[in-house]
């Protein structure tokens, strides 16, 4: 169909716009001119919207036409070439055109002259590569929107793949007046237009390919129609009235498709695509000439200059070197502009170079442009209102930038505001309401940016915030851990100080109140000593050095303060026993004897206290309370001695008809003396073994010597103490016989009974302990094993529980509903006890485990990482496998157990 | 009478219903805090300065929400004045020179071979835009830079310095246009004579 470019396309209208002094005919007097090579090229780096591009040469560098010399910044950025062949003599700041007259950094070019091409790679097939290919090269090609904004053009292009394109509008309007280098371009490079507009349709596939060109142009609509007509081409030419702006994009579209872009959008929402002519040439030569885009076509015109013409200029020509060329008349120049007199801007300086999207140098004289006439108060007249091509109220926007009331003025679409100047350019009170309007809208991008930087500040201020409020949090449960270790003595002591100083049988309950008090701080604590032990592994998984160092040594306080509670709880039982015993003697129908019994315990255990409480001194020789405390208990004490000796005075008689007991008793005490005595021993040598080891002493080997010794004859006086005391046993029922109730030899054997589990719980915990210890200080399994305290556990274990046995069946026969509860209450405790260490054991070893098989992932991705370490790993590996195996063998073994135990109950 | 008993019924079972209503809502849509402080808090420019005599920009902001003047926070500066000034609907005053004067947005820059690397400046600044370690050389990241000048204080060599941002090709803006001329414009009769009678 030869005539389907023939056909008309619908033209519509759009608000506003007017109609300024034309001007064109003055540059297209003379043909297309190209101005010889300037003494430097000056390529800013910033020549179009987005980052500026990064540098790929250095000074001093030789470069070739069309060679790259800088690269995009990331997505919305482009590829600068260099225009000519030369060297790269500086790459600095230099005056830039920008209305501001600010510098940027450009990168200076010394032309040696020769003009020599780099080899050119044309993209040949274009139409079988894929699109993105083509965008990228297009990129690469430094091509940008010639229209004047600069916009990157593949990334338009891709902005037009999101809905399908209803029109492909190729503007070649070119509506501000002076200005015709577009017209000169589709003169000279018809068919290269119609070349690269087929290019870019063939990449975004549009329906209606249009060219909106302004019936001005006469000469270039016949060009392209004789083009169009030669390739039987389906572009459309569509003609529009000469009417200013109708070059701008928007109103454009609406001329040609009626469309409206909504506020805030861009064409391609609405299924439109605007492309500038000089675009689509620069398209064009790149893809199927290889050459990049170097050089423009702008329009030297104005009356300064004697020979106005549109010239082909490299990219970084200095406009002095233009204005030159078209010989300028400095007498005549007022107005140096760049761009159009309606959107240009004027330039400071003829230093600056052109760029990619400079379209029009105006030399203007003072006749031709004169100086802006002052503004005077705006008259109300509302001509700007039927001039604006946006459909804007320019008054209102003019209000509003002057009082700074930036969010009205957002509220009446300040931003769609094209700054085309048409308001301006029909106020008759010569207000600048561009410029308002440009001042305000950079205002409100100002604020924008700075609400976005204060947000950001914002939360760096409340992070950094949070973060050290959760240092200080940190800080403080350290410290109170810290001071819950040493003073929780000292208040459980005041706390049990007065019950015990109480002579009466509250003595018992009292106790047994302390014991769970202090098995509630253990339990509490173990729970704290587990949570760290799972912050330390995770810190150990992650790798956090300081974390680790920090978490270990609280680890290490939190076991030190539950074993010191656990030696208290040990120290308990020992006065549980004595509690009973006082019932007993109660029980019994020697009133005195058992007052007697009563003051020698009070005697025993404020000894006992008296002397903890100066070995605390000892360690804390400022503490004034505990000072005091000391002394209350000397004092106390005393009075418990005297009472002592009183009532054994009064006893002696007494006691002479029950001689035998007291002898047995007497005998029995001495053998509880000692054993207690050889204890404590044991308990001292394991001390100092245990600071030994803390410290890794030599001498650790001596003194497990002398534990093993202690340990010894400790056993051998319990022994011992066993045997007397089943020899008393009977002289007592004997001698009770007569006149005690039968009660109590049960209840006498019931308190051996529960002297023994006391003994044997100690010893369960002591070997417990002795186990932990080893395992803290990083003993292998096999050595923990190899040690006796894993078989002393055991035995401890097994006594424990036949003692156990034993007393449960004894105890249900005693009659004594009051003693029965008291019995089941111990036993519950004794039970609860050992069971609650294993359950601690056990999650202790599930945690070695989970530990190991960390180390084993770990080693493993190491070894994945480094192959070249491959043996030092592997052996590591398959020494953690092995620990993996032992603590799971141990592990299994201490299930087994705890099962055994909650089958024994 | 009947009549007025029922008047009386209906208004108190009405206002039954609604103090229901009312009580519901009070509790349903109860705000936690106070959403002034929040909007106060947005205006103000977050240097986290205490030029104020705050510890930071959000206590100021209760702070302005109790009672205090709006014109003591110098980095901020009118236009902050002006903008609290709307939204609590008084009175723009002029920025209290007690609390400093207004300046270009500045950064602080350390002068890098000189810094000893004390970490001082670290633990000044309010937003953690001081990068280094313990005998390490220090930086500032010039994007995160409030310039609140707290880091130049604690600083044992004085190696930190406040540099004003300059404006670039990129920051630039237009400026406000002068505005109707100062000078008298001679359009009509009446200026020339108003001129005489001067």
């Amino acid at each position: 169909m030869p005539t389907v470019n023939m056909q008309t396309a619908n033209i519509f209208s759009f608000h506003g716009g007017i109609h300024p002094p034309e001007n064109k005919t003055q540059s297209l007097q003379l043909p297309l001119g190209r101005p010889s090579l300037p003494n430097e090229l000056i390529l800013p780096l910033g020549q179009h919207i987005g980052q500026s591009s990064r540098p790929l040469v250095k000074v001093g560098d030789k470069v070739l036409k069309g060679e790259t010399i800088a690269i995009n910044n990331g997505f919305l950025s482009s590829f600068l070439h260099a225009p000519t062949s030369g060297t790269i003599t500086a790459i600095e700041e230099r005056l830039i055109a920008h209305p501001s007259g600010l510098s940027d950094l450009c990168i200076i070019l010394t032309p040696d002259g020769s003009d020599t091409w780099t080899k050119l790679e044309p993209l040949s097939h274009w139409q079988d590569i894929s699109k993105t290919d083509v965008l990228a090269y297009l990129s690469e090609m430094g091509i940008i929107g010639m229209g004047g904004a600069g916009f990157p053009t593949q990334v338009k292009l891709q902005g037009a793949y999101k809905n399908p394109l209803t029109h492909f509008i190729i503007n070649a309007a070119e509506c501000e007046p002076y200005i015709t280098a577009d017209d000169m371009l589709i003169r000279e490079k018809t068919l290269e237009l119609v070349l690269g507009i087929e290019i870019l349709q063939h990449l975004v596939q549009a329906d209606h390919v249009v060219i909106g060109i302004e019936d001005n142009k006469p000469t270039a609509i016949a060009a392209l129609r004789t083009v169009l007509n030669k390739r039987k081409s389906k572009i459309q030419v569509a003609v529009v009235p000469t009417k200013y702006p109708s070059g701008g994009e928007k109103q454009l579209i609406q001329l040609l498709t009626g469309k409206e872009v909504p506020s805030g959008q861009y064409p391609a929402d609405i299924g439109i695509l605007c492309q500038n002519v000089g675009t689509c040439v620069a398209v064009h030569d790149a893809i199927t000439l290889g050459k990049p885009l170097i050089s423009r076509f702008t329009t030297l015109t104005g009356d300064a200059l004697k020979n106005p013409q549109n010239v082909e200029v490299l990219l970084g020509t200095p406009v002095a070197h233009l204005l030159d060329y078209a010989e300028s008349e400095p007498k005549k120049l007022s107005r140096l502009i760049m761009g159009g007199p309606m959107m240009g801007y004027t330039l400071d300086s003829a230093a600056v170079p052109i760029v990619k999207t400079s379209n029009c140098i105006l030399a203007a004289s003072k006749k031709e442009l004169p100086p802006p006439a002052p503004e005077q108060a705006c008259i109300r007249c509302g001509m700007c209102e039927q001039a604006c091509p946006a459909s804007l109220l320019p008054q209102q926007l003019l209000w509003f930038s002057k009082s700074q009331e930036f969010e009205k003025a957002e509220h009446h679409n300040l931003f769609d505001c094209i700054e085309c100047g048409a308001c301006s350019y029909v106020c008759p009170s010569s207000i600048p309401l561009v410029q308002y309007y440009r001042h305000t809208k950079s205002s409100i991008r100002e604020a924008r940016e700075a609400t976005v930087k204060s947000d950001l500040a914002k939360q760096r201020f409340e992070a950094r915030k949070a973060r050290q409020d959760a240092e200080a949090a940190e800080k403080e449960a350290k410290r109170l851990a810290r001071q819950k270790a040493t003073p929780s003595k000292t208040t459980d002591e005041k706390k049990s100080a007065p019950a015990k100083a109480a002579p009466t049988a509250a003595a018992a309950p009292a106790t047994t109140d302390e014991s769970k008090k202090l098995k509630v701080d253990i339990a509490i604590g173990k729970s704290k000593l587990k949570k760290l032990e799972k912050q330390l592994l995770e810190a150990q998984e992650n790798e956090h050095v300081e974390d680790i160092n920090s978490l270990q040594l609280q680890v290490t306080d939190q076991e030190k303060a539950i074993a010191l509670l656990e030696e208290q709880l040990a120290q308990m039982p020992s006065a549980t026993p004595a509690a009973p015993a006082v019932n007993t003697a109660k029980a019994s129908t020697a009133p005195v004897n058992d007052e007697l019994k009563k003051a020698k315990v009070d005697v025993a255990l404020i000894g006992v206290k008296l002397k903890k409480l100066q070995k605390q001194l000892i360690e804390t020789p400022d503490d004034q309370e505990l000072k005091d405390k000391i002394n209350a208990f000397e004092t106390d004490l005393k009075a418990a001695q005297d009472t002592v000796s009183r009532l054994s005075a009064t006893t002696e008689s007494h006691t002479a008809a029950s001689e035998p007991k007291a002898a047995a008793s007497d005998e029995l005490k001495k053998l509880k003396i000692d054993a207690a005595i050889a204890k404590a021993a044991v308990k001292k040598v394991e001390k100092a073994l245990k600071k030994a080891e803390e410290i890794n002493a030599p001498e650790i080997e001596a003194i497990r010597q002398q534990l093993k010794e202690a340990q010894q004859r400790a056993d051998d006086l319990e022994k011992a103490l066993a045997n007397p005391e089943a020899a008393s046993q009977n002289a007592e029922a004997q001698t009770k016989k007569a006149d005690a109730a039968p009660n109590n030899v049960d209840a006498d054997a019931a308190k051996k009974r529960k002297i023994d589990l006391a003994i044997a719980k100690a010893g369960i915990k002591k070997a417990e302990k002795n186990i932990q210890l080893l395992q803290e200080q990083g003993k292998d399994e096999a050595e923990i094993n190899a040690s006796e305290w894993p078989s002393k556990l055991k035995e401890a274990q097994e006594k424990l529980a036949a003692l156990e046995a034993e007393e449960s069946a004894p105890a249900t026969a005693v009659s004594a509903p009051v003693e029965k509860t008291a019995d089941t209450v111990a036993q519950s405790e004794v039970k609860a006890e050992p069971e609650m260490d294993l359950a601690t054991q056990i999650k202790k070893e599930k945690i070695a485990v989970a530990l190991a098989k960390a180390q084993i992932n770990k080693l493993n991705k190491r070894l994945e990482s480094t192959p070249e370490d491959a043996d030092s790993i592997n052996q590591e590996i398959n020494a953690t496998q092995q620990r993996l195996q032992r603590a799971e063998a141990l592990l299994e073994k201490l299930i087994h157990s705890q099962t055994n135990m909650q089958e024994n109950r | 009478m009947l009549t007025v008993l029922l008047a009386i019924g209906i208004l108190v079972l009405l206002s039954l219903i609604f103090g229901a209503i009312l009580g519901y809502a009070n509790v349903r849509f109860h705000v936690e805090g106070d959403p002034i402080v929040d909007q106060i808090d947005a205006l103000l420019p977050q240097t986290q300065c205490g030029q104020c005599g705050h510890p930071g920009c959000r206590p100021y902001a209760e702070a302005i929400a109790n009672g205090e003047a709006i014109n003591h926070c110098p980095p901020g500066g009118q236009a902050t004045i002006q903008a609290l000034a709307d939204l609590l609907d008084v009175e723009a005053i002029p920025l209290d020179g007690d609390h400093g004067t207004e300046t270009a947005k500045r950064v602080a820059v350390i002068r890098e071979d000189e810094c000893i690397g004390c970490t001082k400046c670290i633990q000044a600044c309010p937003v953690d835009a001081i990068l280094g370690a313990a005998k390490q050389m220090h930086t500032v990241i010039a994007d995160e830079c409030t310039g609140c000048d707290l880091c130049v204080e604690p600083c044992p060599v004085d190696c930190i310095d406040m540099v004003e941002v300059g404006v670039t090709a990129k920051t630039w803006s237009w400026d406000k246009p002068q505005g109707i001329a100062a000078t008298s414009i001679n359009i009509i009769a009446t200026d020339r004579q108003a001129e005489a009678v001067h």
